[in-house]
């Protein structure tokens, strides 16, 4: 570390956060070496989307999959589209991508290999191509900053997240202006349920979903310009987050970069161990998304709160601090830097345990002081809220409050109507409030609050960094009767939270394929080369 | 004393307390308007003791006040659920105890139907409204087959893995494709298997009549907005009960 630390609060040794990280290290580099060594069909139609193809045939599938699905038929996925796409443009099958995705649905194209000087051109030709979509993502990220420094930032954090969720991206549209007028600083469109188990982007504006509006890059284009005209209204930038998770993880975070998205979810582990996507294809996907995400100057949010959601939050207590040590680790190996990381943690304590909001404060200090430099994503109680919506009230008082004290960079705003209602605009409205009262009473209550040095809380900090390291060491000494890296054997029989998750089951196994030795894809030589 | 009246704090006073927002900028007119609501209500007097505005023309109330209504709780009708919800702890334990093994789920989306929101809504440790999916429940083994799962493939697979219950999702309602899916699905299941040792069959999405059951040949149709504990504890109750019968 370059700048040194203040002494930890909590007691904590350094030589066990360096052992921690060493143990993340150990345990997620073999996961690396082997997203490396294979590719999928979301990684390559998200190449093909960077080199510009879009659009749906007349049924709605996107011409990225008929493309893809044609090139995979004639020569396999593990050469990488690029080659076969590109030698077949330079033999003139088609003028641009489209009429050759077109042709190639008609099946009216024959794909090869290239080789020698023919693949030598292919591979320039494909360069080219994608790395106008690489600069277009870099624009966008260049157009950001400029705003910014033009309108102006947040005032001041935590920042304040809000979620829309109509379905219908016309109705979110107003919806996240008003949330941004009342104060947000990020705006999420929560995505249409299951559009994590689709094997496609959908196409287009959407007006129906389910429980969430399609992640689409229309909708996304929509929405920032939206919330571009209100950042320029307020006098500061108002951020835009969506889902880089499921299936299409790789497409997702292309079009959040194209599109200028700031903030995207995209935790390592989420979709194995909540969806049952299949561990090899979600750690390639995953890699390349973070890689997209890195360059696009996006930060990430990991999905950590949901553990606590599955399993008892303070049993469960250290499986958030491995899974971010984790999450730290492979964001870091992408490429993404510390103020691009926003790890997640919850406050999901039973309020019926004793000392509840001790454990809370104790756990949320523990991932302040491991991740100094990560703004951190805190996220409300969901599991204890009831239809009691006054206690509700309270708790998310008590949340605010440990956010306040341990200088969180992200807070979902909680809704006292968590489970009963989606919020209605008054329960948003008090729920800022709420926020405003405890920043403005307590914002700065951690310049005087420090844990007595062997108390409860600096005790349970140590305690629970102790259990992660132990989960490390156990994850690390995990074998299988395959070989696999110890993550993944893990990962198969259940380590995290209930769920055992075999590396050769799940969904999207068809669509992974081991690297051939003359593997291409231009979109990874270039995130890798220049990063 | 069958006859009743809100509580405050003192008996008959019929206080209650209301909080609504109404789309008009706050003014004195505003709060004349929540009390007219009030009043509508049946609340009289009623006292604004909240008013404030909340984003642009918008204005949230607190009114406070006494209603005249009675309430007879002689006369109220309750339509009971057929089956008690449990928990998932409840549902685990009452399957340990009256199966003495895992009970078998699977699931599937039959037919063309692509869409597997409702079958992974119900079934995913994800879940859906706040329940865990089934996957969640340690006692349950999940299969889910996904989605263009034929009728012949789901009896196999229901065979191989000696299902307890087949979940069957459908989405996709053109010319009435979920009913005519739904029929040869439980018909096929009829031939298949003797009928004391059938699986529990039941269908569900957003455009089926609950009534419909004995018409489609299955054991139980859930519609829009059912949960998964709604789903296990339907199952667990029915398959629990069986075997204590």
């Amino acid at each position: 570390m370059a700048t040194r630390r203040p002494a930890s609060q909590l007691g904590i040794d350094r030589a066990d956060v360096r052992r921690a990280r060493t143990l993340a290290r150990q345990v997620g580099k073999p996961i690396v070496d082997l997203a490396t060594r294979h590719t999928t069909v979301s990684v390559e139609r998200a190449t093909l989307r960077l080199a510009g193809l879009g659009g749906a045939d007349p049924d709605g599938t996107p011409w990225v999959n008929r493309l893809t699905d044609a090139v995979r038929a004639d020569v396999g996925l593990e050469h990488g589209v690029s080659l076969p796409v590109w030698d077949a443009l330079l033999r003139g099958e088609g003028d641009d991508l489209l009429t050759l995705a077109q042709k190639a649905a008609a099946g009216s194209v024959t794909f090869r290999v290239p080789e020698g000087k023919d693949a030598t051109r292919a591979r320039t030709a494909s360069r080219r191509a994608v790395g106008a979509g690489i600069k277009q993502i870099d624009r966008q990220r260049a157009a950001r900053e400029k705003l910014i420094a033009k309108v102006g930032d947040a005032p001041s954090k935590p920042w304040i997240y809000l979620i829309v969720a109509t379905g219908d991206i016309h109705e979110d549209i107003p919806q996240a202006q008003a949330a941004a007028r009342e104060g947000a600083d990020v705006i999420a469109v929560i995505r249409s349920t299951g559009q994590s188990l689709l094997d496609f982007v959908p196409e287009g504006a959407t007006r129906e979903g389910f429980a969430g509006t399609y992640a689409t890059q229309e909708n996304f284009r929509l929405m920032r310009a939206a919330l571009d005209e209100t950042s320029r209204e307020l006098g500061r930038y108002v951020r835009l987050t969506n889902y880089a998770s499921g299936l299409c993880m790789p497409e997702i975070a292309a079009l959040a970069g194209l599109e200028r998205l700031d903030m995207m979810l995209n935790d390592s582990m989420y979709g194995i161990l909540f969806r049952d996507i299949n561990p090899i294809r979600t750690f390639v996907d995953q890699r390349f998304s973070r890689q997209v995400h890195a360059r696009a100057g996006i930060i990430i949010n990991t999905g950590e709160d949901n553990y606590l959601t599955t399993a008892d939050a303070v049993e469960a207590a250290h499986t958030v601090t491995t899974s971010q040590l984790l999450n730290e680790y492979f964001a870091k190996e992408a490429g993404l830097e510390d103020w691009q990381l926003g790890l997640g943690h919850a406050f999901e304590i039973d309020p019926e345990v004793p000392d509840s909001f001790r454990l809370e404060l104790a756990h949320a200090m523990l991932a302040r002081e491991l991740f100094p430099d990560a703004p951190l994503k805190w996220m409300p109680p969901t599991r204890h809220m009831t239809g009691d919506i006054f206690k509700g009230y309270l708790l998310d008082g008590f949340f605010n409050l440990v956010g306040a004290l341990t200088g969180q960079g992200i807070l979902l705003v909680g809704m006292m109507t968590e489970a009963v209602v989606t919020p209605w605009i008054s329960d948003r409205d008090l729920a800022l409030q709420n926020v405003r009262y405890v920043m403005n009473a307590a914002g700065k209550l951690h310049e005087d609050f420090r844990p007595a040095p062997d108390g409860f809380i600096a005790q349970r900090a140590r305690e629970v960094l102790g259990e992660a390291i132990a989960l490390l060491q156990e994850i690390k000494d995990d074998t299988d009767s395959a070989g696999d890296p110890p993550l993944l054997a893990a990962i198969a029989d259940g380590t995290f939270g209930l769920m055992k998750r075999p590396a050769d089951k799940g969904r999207g196994l068809d669509g992974v394929a081991r690297k051939a030795r003359d593997y291409y894809n231009p979109a990874t030589e270039i995130l890798e080369g220049d990063a | 004393m069958s006859l009743i009246r809100p509580y405050g704090d003192t008996t008959g006073d019929g206080m209650v307390q209301l909080s609504f927002t109404l789309p008009i900028e706050h003014s004195k007119v505003a709060e004349g308007a929540a009390v007219q609501l009030a009043n509508k209500m049946g609340m009289d007097p009623a006292l604004v003791v909240h008013a404030k505005p909340m984003g642009e023309g918008f204005t949230f109330f607190v009114v406070y006040g006494r209603v005249n209504h009675l309430v007879d709780p002689s006369t109220v009708e309750v339509v009971e659920r057929d089956y008690p919800l449990l928990t998932p702890k409840e549902a685990n334990a009452s399957i340990k105890r009256s199966l003495r093994r895992r009970l078998t789920v699977v699931g599937a989306c039959i037919g063309t139907d692509a869409h597997t929101v409702g079958i992974d809504a119900i079934l995913n440790i994800k879940g859906f409204a706040g329940e865990k999916g089934l996957e969640y429940y340690r006692e349950i083994k999940v299969v889910n087959l996904g989605a263009q799962v034929s009728v012949p493939q789901l009896v196999e697979a229901a065979r191989e893995e000696k299902a307890d219950a087949v979940l069957v999702s459908q989405v996709v309602t053109q010319r009435d494709a979920h009913l005519l899916n739904t029929r040869e699905m439980s018909a096929a299941f009829r031939e298949a298997y003797p009928a004391a040792r059938r699986p529990l069959l039941v269908v569900g999405g957003p455009r089926f009549d609950e009534t419909m059951a004995d018409e489609l040949g299955v054991d139980r149709v859930f519609s829009r907005g059912t949960t998964p504990g709604e789903v296990a504890s339907f199952i667990v109750h029915r398959l629990t009960q069986e075997k204590a019968s």
